[in-house]
């Protein structure tokens, strides 16, 4: 792993709003006293006309956003997904999500990734309120790449969309040369014996798993699920059926993500499987560096092999 | 400021009328639903669709129309009853309110209703939606304007204040909020279960403009809206005291007639005194 390119999501984030802006004047970006940390900043030196801070209310600037929207605009409202999610949800839900309006809400610092902050601030049920809003997009990109793919995507597309981003810098997934679309997961290694469903920064270490898994003798198929919702049930039920075992991974918590989105397809697909879930397992973070969290909390390569081996030992 | 033209005045006041009984003919039909916060506040509404905002009932999402946010959402019949009147949709959809293959929900929604800017009911929340539409209009360099009706009870949520520190820090000259100042909630009088008061002196210290009148007179109304739109740099707030449950004797300022229907009786005699009202107006 040389020459290794590492970038945080969120900075893709900041640099794909810079790049909106230049191609749409109707794209707006709203922050929570957190343009530093979000990376909205970038789009506020960019186009400060097009900038607005909300300060520290974010419950108001989702009702903002959610008015702006009615006006025509596209809007970015952005603050750490445990505000965005969390403390403004339901605002999310009755002024954005049930008139179905034009706002993208981009959430950064998901997750136990968060690091030092500590559990106040390492939001790990976000997936699960933003799932359950009729009509939400929710999408959690794996590297830079499909990040800056996301916003353009979300910004192309008509109505909420929940997009989740990450403070820690990560290595490449994809080329430049992914095409992202909403909705679609990918199979990045096909496989045989089992299914890897990962989703955000635990895509990087399916890939791994998938390598170690390997040696051993085993064949995973990873598949890199980006949109949790609307969810691929065609790629990953196909996937499925072809291993007859599925594990997902994620860095949130194993209630409500990615885990239950697809537990509830395979169980619904007509062709039940195994399904093993990797998560946060139902606790509150921690203060610790990102790195040393993400082992502590069993997010890493070695546990995706011991649930891969628990899902085949189950079929 | 010239006085409101008496044979305007005359016509909103037989709107209003008829708007109060849209309201209770609504409610009563429905069998649920808010009579008394809807009543206190029609004459407003009626005011603002017929005599202020720039709207079209055949384009009702007309780019450059004013804006109307009932953030007290639960006074939907009264916003209803309007539109209605208004011409946003026929005045025989009043009674389909709340029932399963209505476009009138129990609480506004744009996603059913011709005429609604903005989903409401879960309270505090339709004033920062106002101003994101007051927002829009600034940066987009257009001179449309935002209209807000507030319950006294609702500015209990805190998100109300968050609004009105960002209405005024953003300079939202463009926006006009109405407190319903009727002084009642479900539990009890606003002052009983947790004093909202004074609320003029909220708005000042939050930077707003602040306008007292009474709810019930037209005069005032006009007079309040007029001096709303020639103020600059800083949002208005119209404090209306008003009257719950106004126009039917029975529903006056009582508590109970917050949230609950009028029986066949009831609604009779809610009836037989509008009836009168109006047909005193039209003589």
């Amino acid at each position: 792993m040389a020459d290794v390119i590492k970038t945080a999501t969120r900075d893709a984030y900041g640099k794909a709003l810079v790049e909106l802006g230049a191609i749409n004047d109707k794209v707006v970006v709203l922050d929570a006293d957190l343009a530093a940390a979000t990376k909205t900043g970038m789009f506020k030196k960019a186009y400060p006309d097009r900038f607005i801070d909300s300060g520290i209310a974010e419950s108001n600037m989702m009702g903002v956003a959610a008015g702006l929207a009615t006006a025509g605009y596209t809007v970015f409202a952005s603050t750490f997904a445990m505000f965005a999610a969390g403390r403004a949800y339901e605002q999310v839900r009755n002024s954005i999500g049930y008139p179905h309006l034009n706002v993208k809400i981009g959430a950064t610092h998901a997750g136990i990734s968060v690091g030092e902050d500590g559990a106040s601030h390492q939001c790990c049920e976000d997936i699960a309120l933003m799932r359950v809003i009729p009509g939400m997009v929710v999408i959690n990109p794996a590297d830079d790449i499909e990040a800056r793919a996301a916003v353009l995507a979300a910004a192309a597309y008509e109505g909420p969309v929940y997009m989740r981003f990450g403070r820690l810098a990560g290595p490449r997934v994809f080329d430049e040369s992914y095409q992202f679309e909403i909705g679609k997961a990918v199979v990045l290694r096909p496989g045989a014996d089992v299914t890897i469903c990962a989703t955000g920064l635990m895509v990087k270490d399916a890939l791994e798993a998938q390598e170690i898994l390997a040696a051993e003798g085993i064949s995973a198929e990873i598949i890199n699920v980006a949109t949790i919702k609307p969810l691929d049930n065609e790629t990953i039920l196909r996937s499925a059926a072809k291993t007859g075992a599925v594990v997902t991974a994620e860095e949130h918590s194993i209630i409500g993500g990615l885990g239950s989105a697809v537990a509830e397809a395979v169980c619904e697909g007509g062709k039940p499987v195994p399904v093993v879930r990797l998560g946060v397992n139902d606790t509150f973070g921690k203060s610790g560096p990102a790195v040393e969290l993400l082992h502590i909390f069993g997010l890493d390569a070695q546990n995706i092999v011991a649930k891969a081996k628990q899902a085949i030992a189950l079929k | 400021m010239t006085a409101l033209d008496a044979v305007i005045k005359k016509q909103l006041k037989i709107k209003a009328c008829k708007a109060r009984i849209g309201i209770v003919e609504s409610v009563y039909h429905a069998k649920s639903g808010h009579p008394g916060g809807s009543l206190s506040c029609v004459d407003i509404l009626t005011y603002l669709y017929f005599c202020h905002m720039n709207v079209d009932p055949q384009n009702p999402k007309m780019e450059d129309r004013d804006r109307f946010v009932l953030s007290k959402g639960h006074a939907a019949p009264a916003l209803y009853a309007v539109l209605a009147l208004k011409g946003f949709f026929p005045a025989e959809e009043l009674v389909t309110l709340r029932k399963s293959d209505s476009m009138l929900q129990g609480h506004p929604s744009i996603k059913y209703t011709p005429g609604v800017d903005m989903s409401t009911g879960s309270l505090g929340q339709g004033i920062s939606a106002a101003c994101g539409m007051a927002l829009g209009a600034k940066l987009g360099g257009k001179s449309y304007r935002v209209y807000t009706i507030l319950g006294d009870g609702e500015i209990q949520e805190g998100q109300v204040w968050e609004a009105a520190m960002y209405a005024s820090a953003k300079g939202l000259d463009n926006l006009v909020a109405v407190v319903d100042y009727n002084g009642l909630q479900i539990d009890g009088t606003c002052a009983e279960v947790n004093s909202p008061y004074p609320i003029a002196e909220k708005f000042k210290a939050f930077g707003w403009n602040v306008i007292e009148i009474c709810a019930h007179s037209f005069d005032e109304i006009d007079a309040a809206f007029r001096a709303a739109a020639e103020f600059k740099g800083k949002p208005s707030v119209i404090i209306a005291e008003s009257v719950k449950g106004k126009g039917v004797s029975y529903m006056e300022n009582q508590v109970g007639w917050h949230g609950k229907a009028p029986n066949a009786e009831e609604y009779a005699l809610a009836r037989q005194e509008l009836d009168a009202q109006l047909a005193a107006l039209e003589a």
